[in-house]
Formats: C-alpha cells, sequence, structure tokens
C-alpha cells in the first residue's frame, strides 16, 4: 500500500519570553497508507491538533519533514490542497452566512462544481437548514457543516480532527457509516477522537502521541496484542490440577497468577506453547482464551494518564518517550 | 481568477458592506438635498427684493445717523458732559455712511454656483466615501479573521499573498465601482441643483478637466483609505483593531499632538495634523498661516507668515502610510502562524 501521508521527526517549538521554550511536537513520525480509516490518539495538549495544522500549511515547522500525496508539504501545498479535505479542531464559519452560502463561496474558491454543496448538506443531514445563518446554529450543526466543507472538495485524503465533538448518538453514528462508506469508496481517512470506542470501531491503524512523540502506532489489532501484556487465562478439566500446573508454567518463566479456579498468565506470546506445555504434563487445558484488552486500556497505559484516586492528573503528565524522564515527569512543558 | 470572483460575491454578499455603503449614500444623498433646499436661483426679482433691502439699511444707518447727531448737539448746548467720551469732541464727525456702503448683493439669497461651490463637493463626496471604504475594507477582512473563516479559505488556497491581495483586489474593485457610479450621480445631482438654484454658467473645458482631475484624486484617497483599514485589520486579525487603531490616532495623534504643539507654542500646528494633508491633495495646495508672526509689507500692513503645503507633500505621506501598512500586512500575512 503506498503511503498517503508520512511525517518524519517534525518539530514545532513555541517560544514564550516569559515561560520560555515548549516543544508541541518533538520529533514525531507518522505513516497512514491509502484507503485506511487511521486513528490519531492523545491526551490533550500531546501535540494532535498542532500536528494537523502544521500538515495543512497553517503553523510553520521548526523542523521535520511532511509528504502528503507523494508531495513534500508545505512546498507543494497548492499544487495538494485540492486533494486534502481537512476540518481542524471546531473550525469557525462567519456568522452570518448561511451554511449554502458558506459552501457555496468555498465551493468557487476552490473551483469545485457548485452542485457539491447541495450533495454535501444532503449528507451530513443539513439540507433543511441549509438556508439559516450559521449564527443560529447549534454545535452538532456547525460541526456537521465542518464536515460537510471538508468533503466539498471530494478529497482524497480526509483529515478530521474532532468531528464527533458536539455531535449526538446518532450523529457519531452516522459519522461512523460516513467514514467507513468513504474509505470504502477509495478515501484515506485520518481521524482524530477522544472517544476510543469509536476509534476502535472504525479504525484499520492508529497512531498514539504523548508529549509532541509517537508512543504506538500500526493496525489496531496488532498494536492492541502488542499492549495486552500476552494475558492469556487458563482453566483445567480438574481444578485441583491448578497448581502442578501452575508449577509448571512458572518453571517455563511464564508469569502466573492463581485464581481460585482458572490462572491468569502474563507475557505468552503464543498461546499454543502454554498448551503443549501443560499436555506434556499429562494436564489438559478446557480453556485458553487470551484476554482481550480494549483501546482505552492500552492508549491509559501507553499514555500514562490513567486517573489514579486521590490525585489530580495535569495535562502533560504523560509518557514522554526518548526522553531521560519517566513516565509522570512533565517533561516538555514550559521551561523544559 | 475564481478566487477573485468568490471574494466580489463575498462582499456583496456582506450585511456590513450593504450597510455602510447604504449608510454613506444617504449621508450623500442628506448633504445633496441640504443643498438644494438652501439655496435659490438669482432672478430679477432677488435682485430688485435686495436692492430694497439694501436701501432700507442705508436709509435706517443715515437716520440713527442723524438721531445721534442731534442728541449730541442737544448734549453739547446743555454744557452736560458726564458720559465722557459718549460723543466725540465735534459733533459734525458723526456723519451717514458713504452712499453705497451698504451693497445689494450682502441681501441676495444663497445660490448655488457650479463653477464655484462644486470642487468643495467633490472633497465632501470624497471624505464620506472614504470612510466607508475604511470601515468596509477593515470590516471585510477582519471579520474573516476572526471568525475563522481565513483559515477555512487558506485550507482551500494555501498561497496566502495570494488570497489576502485578491481579497484587495475584490474589495478595491467593489470600491472604485460604488465611487464612479456615485460620483456620476453626485455630478449629474449638483448639476441639476446648479440649473434649479443657482447657475451652471462658465463651465468651460478647462474647469471640467479641473474637476475631473480633483475627483480622480479624490479615487485615489478613497482608494488609499480603504487599503490602509484592510491593511490594519488583517494586520491585527480583528476589524476593532483598524477601527481602534483610527480612532487612536485621531484622539492621540491628533488631538493630543495638536495640545502638546501649542502648548509648545509650535508654529503651524496644522502641518502635524492628517486632515491637513488629505486637504492639501485635494484643493493641490493649502496655506497655512501663522498670525503670531508678522511680516511687514511695503505698505506697513502686517501680513501673517504662511507655510505652503501641496499634493506632492500629501503625496508622499499617502505612499508612506499605504506602503507601510500593506507591507505590514503582507509580511506578517506570509509569517505568522494561523491558529
Ligand atoms: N499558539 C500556541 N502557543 C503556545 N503553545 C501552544 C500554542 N498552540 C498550541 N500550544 C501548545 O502545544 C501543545 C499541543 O497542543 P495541541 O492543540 O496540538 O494539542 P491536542 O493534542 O490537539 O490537544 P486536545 O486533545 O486538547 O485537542 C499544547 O501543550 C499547547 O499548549
Ligand atoms: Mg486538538
Amino acid at each position: 500500500m503506498p503511503a498517503v501521508l508520512e511525517i518524519e521527526g517534525l518539530r514545532k517549538t513555541y517560544k514564550s519570553r516569559r515561560r520560555g521554550v515548549r516543544h508541541a511536537l518533538d520529533g514525531f513520525d507518522m505513516l497512514v497508507e491509502q484507503g485506511q480509516v487511521h486513528g490519531f490518539l492523545g491526551p490533550n495538549g500531546s501535540g494532535k491538533t498542532t500536528t494537523l495544522r502544521t500538515l495543512l500549511g497553517l503553523i510553520r515547522p521548526n523542523g521535520g519533514r511532511m509528504v502528503i500525496l507523494g508531495q513534500e508539504v508545505p512546498a507543494a501545498l497548492p499544487a495538494v490542497a485540492g486533494q486534502v479535505g481537512a476540518i481542524v479542531e471546531s473550525p469557525q464559519f462567519f456568522p452570518h452566512f448561511t451554511a449554502r452560502d458558506t459552501l457555496s463561496l468555498l465551493a468557487g474558491a476552490g473551483e469545485v462544481p457548485q452542485n457539491r454543496v447541495d450533495e454535501v448538506l444532503e449528507q451530513v443531514g443539513l439540507r433543511d437548514r441549509a438556508g439559516e445563518r450559521v449564527k443560529t446554529y447549534s454545535l452538532g450543526m456547525k460541526q456537521r457543516l465542518a464536515v460537510a466543507s471538508a468533503l466539498l472538495k471530494n478529497p482524497k485524503l480526509l483529515i478530521l480532527d474532532e468531528p464527533a465533538n458536539g455531535l449526538d448518538p446518532g450523529g457519531i453514528r452516522e459519522m461512523r457509516s460516513l467514514t467507513r462508506d468513504l474509505a470504502a469508496s477509495g478515501m484515506t481517512v485520518l481521524l482524530s477522537s477522544h472517544i476510543l470506542g469509536e476509534i476502535q470501531l472504525i479504525c484499520d491503524s492508529v497512531t498514539i502521541i504523548s508529549l509532541g512523540r509517537r508512543v504506538a502506532f500500526g493496525p489496531v489489532d496488532e498494536v492492541l496484542a502488542e499492549h495486552s501484556g500476552g494475558g492469556v487465562r487458563v482453566r483445567l478439566e480438574a481444578a485441583t490440577d491448578l497448581p502442578r500446573a501452575a508449577d509448571a508454567l512458572t518453571r517455563a518463566g511464564v508469569a502466573v497468577t492463581a485464581e481460585p479456579d482458572h490462572l491468569m498468565l502474563a507475557g505468552v506470546d503464543k498461546p499454543a506453547m502454554v498448551s503443549r506445555l501443560l499436555a506434556e504434563q499429562g494436564l489438559y487445558v478446557s480453556e485458553l482464551a487470551p484476554v482481550t484488552v480494549d483501546l482505552e486500556s492500552v492508549f491509559l497505559e501507553l499514555t500514562a494518564t490513567a486517573a489514579v484516586p486521590g490525585q489530580h492528573r495535569q495535562v502533560d503528565e504523560s509518557t514522554k518517550v526518548g526522553g531521560a524522564g519517566q513516565p509522570g515527569v512533565a517533561g516538555g512543558g514550559w521551561g523544559a | 481568477m475564481s478566487l477573485y470572483r468568490t471574494e466580489l460575491r463575498r462582499l456583496g454578499k456582506r450585511r456590513f458592506t450593504r450597510w455602510a455603503t447604504l449608510l454613506g449614500l444617504l449621508v450623500l444623498g442628506a448633504v445633496l438635498v441640504g443643498v438644494f433646499f438652501t439655496n435659490e436661483k438669482i432672478g430679477p426679482d432677488q435682485q430688485a427684493a435686495a436692492q430694497r433691502q439694501a436701501d432700507q439699511q442705508y436709509q435706517e444707518q443715515v437716520h440713527w445717523a442723524e438721531q445721534e447727531r442731534a442728541s449730541c448737539e442737544r448734549a453739547k448746548a446743555a454744557g452736560e458732559n458726564q458720559s465722557e467720551g459718549r460723543y466725540p469732541p465735534d459733533c459734525a464727525m458723526i456723519e451717514p455712511p458713504p452712499q453705497g456702503s451698504v451693497e445689494a448683493r450682502w441681501f441676495l439669497p444663497s445660490t448655488f454656483d457650479f463653477r464655484g461651490s462644486f470642487e468643495e463637493m467633490i472633497v465632501t463626496f470624497t471624505a464620506i466615501l472614504a470612510l466607508v471604504g475604511f470601515v468596509v475594507g477593515a470590516s471585510f477582512v477582519g471579520a474573516e479573521w476572526s471568525s475563522g473563516g481565513m483559515m477555512n479559505l487558506l485550507l482551500w488556497r494555501p498561497r496566502r499573498l495570494t488570497v489576502l491581495l485578491t481579497k484587495l483586489a475584490a474589495l478595491l474593485t467593489g470600491l472604485v465601482a460604488l465611487t464612479v457610479a456615485a460620483a456620476a450621480v453626485w455630478t449629474a445631482g449638483f448639476w441639476l441643483v446648479g440649473s434649479l438654484r443657482g447657475s451652471t454658467a462658465k463651465m468651460t473645458g478647462g474647469a471640467w478637466q479641473s474637476f475631473a482631475l480633483t475627483g480622480l484624486r479624490g479615487l485615489v484617497l478613497i482608494v488609499v483609505a480603504a487599503t490602509i483599514g484592510f491593511a490594519l485589520a488583517s494586520l491585527g486579525r480583528h476589524t476593532a483593531m483598524a477601527l481602534g487603531g483610527a480612532i487612536g490616532l485621531v484622539v492621540v495623534g491628533q488631538f493630543g499632538v495638536g495640545i502638546l504643539l501649542s502648548m509648545a507654542g509650535t508654529r503651524f500646528i496644522e502641518a502635524w495634523l492628517l486632515p491637513t494633508y488629505a486637504l492639501a491633495w485635494m484643493r493641490k495646495k493649502i496655506t497655512l498661516e501663522n498670525y503670531e508672526a508678522c511680516n511687514a509689507t511695503y505698505y506697513g500692513e502686517c501680513k501673517p507668515e504662511t507655510l505652503d503645503l501641496t499634493w506632492q507633500h500629501a503625496s508622499i505621506l499617502l505612499a508612506v502610510g499605504l506602503v507601510a501598512a500593506l507591507g505590514a500586512a503582507l509580511v506578517t500575512m506570509r509569517r505568522r502562524d494561523i491558529a
């Protein structure tokens, strides 16, 4: 699969005379392949929006390389802009224009045929309210308009920064099926969101960012498997055999936690190995189930942002990869 | 090209543009109507009426002088001299004013002489449209910045300078079209006022040419005002930045400077005030006078010291203001991070 989007070593530094230097992006990498729905995850302030803004030429990076559809940006941005539809963090529109005027003006500026306007309005469910001024729209309706504006170009790469922000449950589900349909039609979608259940449902692959650096990436199931910790639940035909089994597995170097009626194993690469090992001892497994983890727990583990009772986690307290500090130390904050 | 057309369309759709334009045109209309009703044509009737009034006033003055002399002589005869200085020592010095000292033209109603007065009207027209241009220009790009519309547009057209300059071109196109159309109506309107409420005599080709040139300078001033408003609002990413800047300039830069300079006793304070240059630009030359200083003439008269400001001086100021504002707007447009 050719890459639609490649980012290497992207850096963006904000300097403030009073509070020093902030590395919003600190050598960030990303790869999105064609036809994928790619999830872009990270705690608040980790640099997602900064990445997307930089990619779209709205802000100037301090270093790194970005390639969209095979062309280096920002240099080739004028050439590729027509193929990249984007919304960046709840976009604002001129409040006194109607949705139709807003889209029609964008279509005019981008040389898109005007009949696309009604098509996308229909697609995002704003057909009947398109003649009203944007000022009177609800949050979700503005968000739908934003999605419509991104779809207007019929882009090859669609970048959506928190598109579900403010959508109702029905809207989120529509967004999900819309995204799937678009991907099925060959569009590549880059989706940033905090709704991890949603990401897990619709994304083929993900990139997780923390404090401006990538902490994990790859197909969703691989990321899940890599970070499930190789957890496996084992039951035997006879519960009385459990201590013997635990013994054998421990000797083979597997971390075992004994429960009354089953064993929990950790760090198992191949569950088949467990079954063979126990069979050699004349122990027969009745259940051998890899413990599934969800994206949420992987995310919390990877970024070290799980809530700790009695503590108030501050933004920027998350995993810093490659840095000297351990997770939880606010590296990369002001003054770093 | 598509961007240019789209920006023209956006300009026309903006309610602020429409309201400001309408307001400007209404003010122009009010001036035209006001001038129409405060002037009248001068015919034999008016001449005769004015002559009658002048004669009457002259008679009154003669009568008054005679009365005064009579009471002066009476006072002399009575020998009373309490009211010191009330009468001259010789009562014959109280004379009636000379014949013809009350002129009939003082009593003529005001009349609109196209040749003599239209230039002032061009200046008025320019002032009003320059103001409209400034606020419309500022709002056109300022609202775009503050609402996030500019960011949206840049996602479609990433060439920032092209986007900004195209917007400016669309703005100026609209403004020039408005100005030219309004100027045609303005000229026709005052020609009508001249014909109905005054005179349109002596309009030679040269006079028309001079009006045309003044009008052209007015157009330039309007365009410069709009461009500066546009540039300031883009620089500050908000309409209010341009309007605030202008108000700040007027309050601090003009009133403040005026007060400071007059306290310091500077000569030709007006030379430090912007409207002076706008006027110099429109009238080709204005002469400032300093009555504090006295230049004695051959005849022993006291002539004030003068300072001439010409349209060339003003053009330097306009060019510098234009280049500075637009240049700064373009440079920051290229560089800035758009959040
Ligand atoms: N203009 C700016 N000046 C200074 N710092 C900035 C600026 N813009 C962003 N940052 C900082 O850069 C970091 C990354 O911000 P960014 O908006 O990319 O986060 P995000 O991942 O989109 O977060 P969220 O999930 O809350 O949307 C933050 O620490 C933020 O404070
Ligand atoms: Mg964000």
